[in-house]
């Protein structure tokens, strides 16, 4: 793969032919790319992640017991109300101030030292917070009939979760979550202020190399729209599978027997 | 907890944080009505330009445009006059995040301009009104009424998005932050509190639109019952 792209970047040289800014994007090429796909990966991952932990919350978020439901909203409140930045620097630089950490060696040195899980915890932990508050939304969206059907048919509590609120839940929020994807892209950026070389830091790191500012800009903001219009793309198609029953079916017009 | 003696850089630091977030938000909510009126112009050249705007704005992400405006206003002076001017990071922090800001501002001006009711403008005009004084007396009171609450919102994001001002060097609330953090050793404690006051700069902002919201529908209170 990497070398089918250092050959796809040496022949976009040659056939830029020196015009610039088209020989420098050949050139840097590889170097962009590999930053779109971490910052692929950052989201993906943290996506992931972040979803695994906002249902939990968002659970205990709708119970009525205050020990349960006011950590959530403090977690919620935190995470939503603070800069991703501030969040970012917390877990990279903030994490070292407490010596019990630095002294627990593998978590430290290969997890909590390095830039890339600093970002995946930061990310993940921002975009729960929004997620369960999406989440918890649509959980309580969810038409009362059905749930009243699935009590009636006896399901436990626990069942009925699983099988009916659940996954009618995520239904609901789909169109609501790929905006919070979105968001998540765009605040993926802010890898590149820890030293991780996503597309924003890669472009930057370009940048300083080529001293082509405007250039690499546009064409990382180029990247960045590129991969928004596929992710808002992806999350139509899944909306149209899973929200299947909204569908308007399209019937064949017939005409009225009289 | 121990600041250590950077308390006061801390709140230098807020105050340029709330500077740079108010100038914003007048120009982005310039910008913003100027979107809407654009998105529902007439004349399509200005609808294309209004969705543009929209859509560029809504995929690239802040640091980049702040990024760009920094970096991009150095080098347009550079080549116009031929000298070496170092754009103030604050006026460039202001026109990225008014950008930004008036991006989402125009879809909810648009979405609020639409839901006044039709018969309101044709009755001011039955009245005899101008089309400025129709705009100014009529349309902006219940148009605030309905904004408010998406304008709300727009401005905790932009309360928020100020700290990616301080990546090109303004002496921001984060940047303080940053800077006593390198001080002391002391980075969980530093944006601990940085995290602190901007939680309590969000819940100020959010009594503070509630009491708007109130006050925009005073007259609409009995009938929402």
């Amino acid at each position: 793969m990497s070398e089918l792209i250092v050959m796809l970047s040496e022949w976009l040289q040659t056939l830029a032919g020196g015009a610039e800014p088209w020989t420098a994007y050949a050139r840097y090429l590889p170097r962009i790319l590999e930053g779109v796909g971490l910052t692929l990966e950052l989201i993906v991952f943290s996506g992931v992640v972040g979803l695994v932990i906002a249902l939990p919350i968002a659970l205990m978020r709708i119970t009525h017991n205050p020990w349960l439901w006011m950590p959530a909203y403090g977690y919620i409140f935190f995470f939503r109300g603070t800069p991703l930045l501030v969040q970012i620097f917390l877990v990279y630089y903030g994490l070292s101030q407490f010596e019990g950490l630095r002294d627990t060696g593998w978590l430290w040195t290969e997890v909590l030292s390095q830039p890339y899980w600093c970002a995946i915890i930061a990310f993940s932990l921002n975009t729960a917070a929004y997620s369960a508050e999406l989440l918890r939304g649509a959980i309580l969206a969810v038409p009362r009939g059905e749930i009243e059907a699935a009590r009636s048919l006896g399901l436990p509590r626990a069942t009925q979760y699983r099988k009916i609120i659940l996954p009618r839940a995520f239904g609901i929020i789909l169109p609501a979550y790929g905006n919070e994807v979105i968001l998540m892209l765009k605040g993926s950026a802010l890898a590149s202020t820890i030293t991780l070389l996503d597309l924003m830091g890669a472009t930057r790191n370009v940048i300083a190399r080529t001293y082509m500012n405007m250039e690499f800009f546009l064409l990382a903001g180029f990247l960045y729209l590129l991969m928004a219009a596929i992710l808002i793309g992806l999350f139509r198609v899944a909306e149209h599978f899973i929200n299947a029953h909204r569908r308007v079916p399209r019937r064949k017009a017939v005409g009225l027997k009289c | 907890m121990d600041l250590q003696g950077f308390g006061h850089l801390l709140l230098s630091g807020t105050w340029v944080t709330l500077q740079l977030a108010f100038t914003s938000l007048f120009f982005g909510l310039v910008l913003g009505l100027a979107g809407a009126a654009a998105a529902l112009a007439p004349i399509a050249p200005l609808r294309w330009l209004a969705t543009t705007y929209n859509t560029l704005m809504r995929g690239i992400p802040e640091l980049l445009l702040v990024l760009i405006i920094y970096f991009g206003a150095t080098e347009l002076i550079e080549r116009l006059t031929g000298s070496y001017v170092e754009v103030n990071a604050f006026a460039a922090g202001v026109a990225a995040l008014s950008i930004a800001f008036g991006a989402y501002a125009t879809e909810v001006f648009r979405s609020a301009l639409l839901e006044i009711p039709k018969g309101q403008r044709e009755a001011a005009v039955a009245l005899g009104m101008r089309r400025w004084d129709t705009f100014r007396r009529i349309v902006l009171p219940q148009l605030w009424r309905i904004a408010l609450p998406g304008l709300g919102n727009l401005f905790l994001v932009l309360l928020k998005d100020t700290a990616l001002v301080s990546v090109v060097g303004l002496e921001d609330l984060m940047r303080q932050a940053y800077v006593a953090a390198g001080f002391t050793k002391l980075p969980f404690t530093f944006y601990m509190a940085a995290a602190g006051i901007y939680l309590v700069l969000t819940i100020i902002s959010m009594q503070v639109i509630q009491r708007l919201e109130r006050w925009a529908n005073r007259g609409y209170l009995g009938a929402r019952a």
